[in-house]
């Protein structure tokens, strides 16, 4: 089981990722209550049936593990999500690509917190694949609210290389800059004993 | 810290460059190679990448290739990490947290010595397959 929302992320944002998709759309939209996510590639898609089966725990294509009979990162997220109360949604159509959405409601007290960002979008923007992801991020309070974009594209251009330990530290500093900057108008989300 | 813009990244990358390419040689050609799968997440790997940056950048060393590859087979000792080092056996460390990436870049990828307790695959199949290179 995961322990941060992010790590849902991370590990659902790369089945989109070796999907052979040209462009990974990656949002993050909070608001007062929820955190929501949506994921979404134009990759090569699934049928109806292998839509269902992906949210089986005892289900995978073989394809990366050729003996497998698990498949744990979408039924994962699914269990989480139903033990919080909160959201989930897989649309796919074969040859045009996939998009999951999920969303934690926060004053849930079992909703896992919710992780660090910037240093997860290190880990997603340096997967080793060529495809262009775009990640927006937004945050509405009652302070306010903020929001802020990156591409893959652009990072690479300026960066060199998203592989060198160098270029990550980089990289982390300048993610971590976009999220800092959301702070002011940050709430904490605290949980309803109910 | 204000908010950056890309432009920003990219002189504050030129700046760093021309700061450490000279004396950056014990990353050289060296690769660190996370396994990110389900089992890997879960187990904290994300903590080893976040750790192996860090440390690294204490060491001053930006070379090092940090790299993910999805599950290696080894879920049982998650998380796990591939390490390769030139005139050094291609290496998979299991059971790794934060205190064993310190051991890692400083004992293997620095001295050159392995960080036995942690050694899960590879290193007597190689030295054996290539007569202890």
């Amino acid at each position: 089981m995961h322990v941060f929302l992010c790590d849902f992320l991370l590990d659902i944002v790369q089945n989109s990722l070796e999907a052979d998709s040209g462009t990974v759309s990656i949002l993050i939209e909070e608001d007062r209550r929820m955190i929501r996510f949506t994921v979404a590639d134009d990759g090569k898609g699934m049928s109806e049936e292998t839509q269902a089966k992906a949210q089986d725990p005892f289900y995978t294509d073989g394809i990366k593990h050729a003996k497998r009979k698990v498949g744990l990162g979408i039924p994962f997220l699914k269990q989480t999500v139903d033990e919080t109360g909160g959201e989930f949604s897989l649309t796919s159509a074969e040859g045009k690509g996939t998009t999951v959405r999920f969303g934690f409601d926060m004053m849930h007290v079992d909703t896992p917190p919710f992780g660090d960002l910037p240093s997860t979008l290190v880990a997603v923007f340096s997967y080793p694949a060529s495809c262009e992801i775009v990640a927006k991020r937004s945050l509405s309070t009652s302070l306010g609210s903020g929001k802020w974009e990156v591409r893959r594209s652009l990072l690479l251009d300026a960066l060199g290389d998203l592989r060198s330990s160098g270029s990550l530290v980089l990289l982390e500093q300048y993610l971590r800059s976009q999220e800092d900057d959301l702070d002011a108008i940050r709430i904490s989300h605290d949980p309803e004993i109910r | 810290m204000a908010k950056m813009t890309v432009e920003d990244l990219r002189k504050l990358r030129e700046k760093k460059q021309n700061e450490l390419n000279k004396r950056d040689i014990n990353g050289k050609d060296c690769q660190v190679i996370i396994g990110m799968g389900t089992c890997g997440i879960a187990a904290g790997a994300k903590v080893v990448l976040d750790t192996f940056l860090k440390v690294l950048d204490e060491h001053k060393i930006t070379n090092v290739a940090v790299t993910q590859t999805g599950c290696m087979g080894l879920c049982y000792v998650e998380p796990t990490v591939e390490v390769l080092v030139p005139g050094m056996p291609d290496t998979i460390y299991g059971k790794v947290d934060a205190d064993t990436v310190r051991k890692i870049v400083v004992q293997h990828i620095i001295d050159k010595k392995l960080v036995a307790d942690h050694v899960y695959d590879r290193p007597s199949a190689d030295i054996i397959k290539n007569g202890g290179r």
